[in-house]
């Protein structure tokens, strides 16, 4: 039942946040519903689809999977803020040109976890890619239009 | 962003300056989604807002004795419990029975269970707190008493005298039946020279939209006015459900759609904790919000398929196809679904089969029975994938019986291109189909000479490909014969009002709905191209019945067909009336004007006359220096409805190619074509990716989706990990080839693409799968989904 609350101090996007939350609270729920950060999205609530990827000191999770009290301390990143830093901006625009995305549920998640695998540099083969988007579900897109956009982007940072 | 121009249009008609029909414009107002700024229904919170979250049954069949609600109502932040009983008393019940489906029989279906509850799953309490956690700890501690009843779980026994029914007042467990009987079958299967016979077993299964269904319902008494934030294909159908059932006005009732995560059917029906959150909030005079959990969706969100059809094809040795027959037996639950009822996909099937060829002689017979399983109703491509999947395994069954290559027995039996108009084996109509053209060029796309060649070698060396087609039809643009004249009151017309704004900008109002597809692109194409401004300067407003033309929404491919007609025809009657007052500013003959780039021109040499934003402000700000008597007229507005065809059917052909590892079971899909002609293509990339988005739809439920069940109808695989969906890695590049046909019925010209994915991919698969498993001597797999399991029975390895 409701239960214990736990003070937190977490960096979110760049701004410093003091909550008081339940222990049971999900990391993607603390976003959504206490800082209303929509942008990360709950789809299946037991870590398979994805749809709730957020960067915790700067490692792709699943915020479904992760207590907002196990972020104590942490740096959170969602998808407003590699929006508004641009990190991602690229990636953005090629999935808007290629058309990468329908519903746009699972986005703010594959985005993330596709620039996690183009961290690494180089350009992966599409196989490589679909390997790694493969923990995001996407029902509208049937992926091929997100492994060109991904395709895209690696070697146009490849050339840059 | 650049527009990329990979398929010039071909329609004189839309001849515009600047057009952008048939050009690849990216999606206006998506960055929103890019961005994690988006608006689900998810995302909606309102001031006072209870979340609801619902009891359900654990039994497939129960009557429910007691509901002790002493205990919950004293747990943090509860706000109420409400039983079935008690929220009758705000809603009535619904009966999903459409009148042109003669016989169709339901019951009366509650928000909440009130007696008994019919499946695992169905609601028996609500429960309202402050937040969705405090709901869930609360409904833990609502006691129900169940008296366990038997349940009804096999389709195949549903009407065998010692089966119990269901509902006792309707007599029996069948709910509908349908006998079809065309040219001369018994002749037919007489003349053949060869008969193929089989049975084929499509497995349940569902949609799994990203975002599960989503409600946030506020009365206000104060107004006595509904709004319903609602992740929903149909708004102004759900406004009239929620209207009629509530015992409200048409007009107190607001329906608003902005964002919807996933929807391929899913959220076009009426949902029954969908309809108590909406009269929740009448109960308790505050908002309500209810967000199915995914396990809750598994339950709940309607499932598909789930279909057993013996049938038979008969063939002469030349490879002329005599006659069809099927039998089509299917198991839709305990209700049929409101309001588009349970019957429509067994009834598709009977329209579709051998739908392709030009075989006269066929005999269906479909029944659809009750059974205490989760509701079935339409799915993206309704019955499609089961028609096109039996129709095409028989043509390459046959195919392999008489020695003929499957190309071949398909050129021999497919209507001819010039046999248009014609009609199909089920009496459905057919207005210009291209069969052959689609044909031909799937064959060159594949290079399938080399792709023979390369699984002929490469079954020396003990390797298995498979190459498989699938021809196929698509119902879209459907007229009122699909729903409205079985007295739904699901409107087959569409609306589109179009208006000038104060700095000559144009905002389109339409009724059709997004949801990914990309209809606002489609508008925002159609209206920039008929009025004449650069596509940035429209603005597309939908999924508000209070702000949009009354109109179906989205839904059976339509968006584009009928939507987009009326964007077309409203746009080029604001070109008329802004022409006239151009005309009366420049004191010319408006017909002698045009307008171009969003700026009025001579129409003969296209010298510039005047801004679109000097004629609003004239006709805004200035309107006395205009002439006395003349009224400028700045907004149109315009609707569409196909009236020569009752169905706009497209046609296309899929294959597949790919691997399978006999000693596993595992198959790899190695890649995937369809060539599809849905008329005039007004954006080449969305019809694109609703094709692949489609393949992989149907993909997914011929290698991995399946909703899995026990004989006491317990659903055994119900939630994300057990329930397999196709996986990035899984799935093979989809190349996509295009004919075009256009429609007469309208201008555009435009037909629906977004089943076509769906309706062919299974048939395609199962096609290449037999194909690679040929030479192993593996009986032909007729049974989806083809599980690595099913795949070693077929070769009789387990």
């Amino acid at each position: 039942m409701s239960a214990r609350r736990i003070d937190i101090a977490v960096t979110v996007n760049g701004e410093a946040v003091h909550e008081t939350v339940e222990a049971r609270t999900t990391l993607v729920d603390f976003l959504r519903e206490d800082l209303g950060l929509t942008g990360s999205h709950v789809g299946c609530e037991h870590g398979v689809c994805g749809a709730c990827t957020v960067r915790v000191d700067g490692v792709v999770v699943r915020g479904c999977l992760t207590l907002a009290a196990q972020c104590d301390g942490a740096r959170v990143e969602t998808i407003e803020g590699v929006s508004d830093s641009g990190e991602i901006a690229d990636l953005q625009d090629a999935f808007h040109k290629r058309n990468a995305l329908q519903c746009g549920y699972c986005t703010p998640g594959m985005l993330l976890t596709a620039q996690e695998l183009l961290k690494n540099g180089g350009t992966p083969s599409r196989a490589a890619i679909r390997q790694h988007l493969s923990g995001n579900y996407c029902r509208c897109t049937g992926y091929h239009a997100i492994v060109d956009a991904v395709e895209a982007v690696a070697r146009a940072r490849g050339k840059a | 962003m650049n527009i990329v121009d990979d398929l010039p249009p071909v329609l004189t008609a839309l001849d515009r300056p600047n057009s952008y029909i048939g050009r690849s414009v990216p999606r206006p107002h998506l960055a929103r989604l890019t961005q994690g700024r988006g608006q689900y229904v998810s995302d909606v919170t309102l001031p006072r807002m209870g979340h609801a979250a619902f009891v359900r049954s654990p039994h497939a069949h129960a009557r429910i004795r007691r509901i002790g609600t002493e205990a919950a109502k004293k747990a943090p932040g509860v706000i109420a419990i409400v039983p079935g009983a008690e929220l009758a008393e705000v809603m009535t019940p619904w009966v999903g029975v459409l009148t042109h489906l003669k016989g169709i029989k339901s019951a009366p279906q509650y928000a909440i269970a009130v007696e008994r509850a019919c499946w695992q799953g169905e609601a028996v309490c609500a429960v309202v707190a402050k937040t969705r956690a405090q709901a869930e700890d609360a409904a833990e501690l609502v006691e129900v008493e169940y008296e366990e009843l038997p349940a009804v779980t096999d389709a195949e026994t549903a009407l065998d005298a010692a089966t119990p029914v269901i509902h006792l007042e309707l007599g029996d467990n069948l709910t509908f039946e349908r006998k079809h009987e065309a040219g001369e079958p018994d002749k037919g299967f007489a003349t053949a020279d060869t008969v193929v016979e089989t049975t084929f077993v499509f497995g349940r299964h569902t949609g799994v939209t990203n975002e599960p269904r989503a409600i946030v319902a506020d009365w206000n008494p104060g107004e006595q006015r509904l709004t319903v934030y609602h992740g929903t294909q149909a708004p102004h159908m759900m406004q009239n459900l929620f209207a009629k059932h509530l015992g409200l006005d048409e007009q107190q009732v607001r329906v608003v759609t902005k964002d919807v995560g996933g929807s391929f059917g899913i959220k076009v029906h009426t949902y029954a904790d969908e309809m108590a959150t909406v009269a929740l909030t009448k109960l308790l005079r505050r908002p309500v919000k209810f967000v199915a959990d995914r396990l809750e969706s598994f339950v709940t969100d309607i499932h598909a398929r789930d279909h057993r059809v013996k049938a038979r094809l008969g063939v002469k040795n030349d490879g002329t196809i005599t006659a069809w027959e099927i039998d089509d037996l299917t198991g839709i639950g305990p209700y049929s679904v409101y309001p588009r009822t349970s019957g429509i996909e067994a009834n598709q099937i009977v329209n579709l089969t051998g739908g392709p060829y030009a075989c006269p002689n066929y005999r269906a017979h479909a029944r659809v029975v009750f059974q205490n399983k989760n509701v079935m109703c339409q799915y993206r491509a309704v019955g499609h994938p089961i028609a096109t999947a039996v129709t095409e395994g028989l043509v390459e069954l046959a195919a392999v019986k008489i020695g003929m290559d499957p190309v071949d027995i398909r050129r021999k039996n497919l209507i001819p291109d010039n046999a248009y108009p014609a009609t199909g084996p089920s009496g459905i109509k057919f207005e210009l189909l291209s069969h052959h053209a689609a044909l031909d060029k799937i064959v060159a796309m594949m290079d399938y000479a080399r792709l023979r060649a390369e699984q002929e070698r490469l079954r020396r060396e003990r390797v298995y490909l498979g190459i498989g087609f699938a021809s196929f039809i698509e119902v879209t643009n459907p007229s009122a014969a699909f729903y409205g004249v079985g007295g739904a009151r699901i409107s087959s017309q569409d609306g589109a009002t179009v208006r000038l704004d104060a700095q000559g900008a144009v905002i389109c109002h339409t009724g059709v709905t997004e949801q990914g597809q990309g209809a606002e692109a489609v508008m925002a194409q159609v209206v920039a191209s008929a009025f004449g401004v650069p596509i940035e300067r429209v603005r597309i407003v939908t999924g508000d019945t209070d702000n949009t033309p009354y109109g179906g929404g989205t839904w059976a491919s339509r968006a584009a067909g009928i939507g987009g007609e009326a964007g077309w025809q409203a746009a080029k009657a604001l070109r008329s009336q802004v022409l006239a007052v151009a005309g009366s500013i420049l004191q010319a003959k408006p017909e002698s004007l045009d307008i171009r780039g969003g700026v009025v021109v001579d129409g003969a040499t296209g010298t510039e006359r005047i801004g679109l934003d000097e004629v609003a402000r004239v006709a805004y700000f200035r309107p006395d220096t205009l002439p006395p008597g003349f009224q400028a007229e700045l907004m149109a507005t315009r609707h569409y409805v196909p009236r020569a065809w009752p169905f706009a059917f497209t046609n296309g052909i899929q294959a597949s190619w790919l691997e399978v590892d006999p000693d596993s079971g595992f198959i790899t899909l190695l890649k995937h074509w369809c060539v599809e002609d849905c008329g005039t293509v007004i954006n080449p990339q969305l019809v694109d990716e609703q094709i692949r988005g489609g393949v992989v739809q149907g993909i997914g439920a011929a290698l991995f989706e399946h909703c899995r069940y026990d004989e006491r109808g317990q659903l055994l695989n119900g939630n994300m990990a057990d329930y397999l969906v196709p996986m990035a890695a899984e799935m093979p590049d989809i190349e996509v080839g295009h004919v075009v046909s256009p429609t007469a019925d309208s201008e555009l010209g435009a037909k629906g693409a977004g089943e076509a994915g769906t309706a062919g991919a299974p048939g395609s698969v199962m096609n290449a799968v037999n194909d690679a498993l040929r030479p192993l001597g593996a009986r032909p797999i007729t049974e989806m989904p083809m599980t690595p399991e099913v795949v070693l029975h077929a070769l009789g390895r387990v």
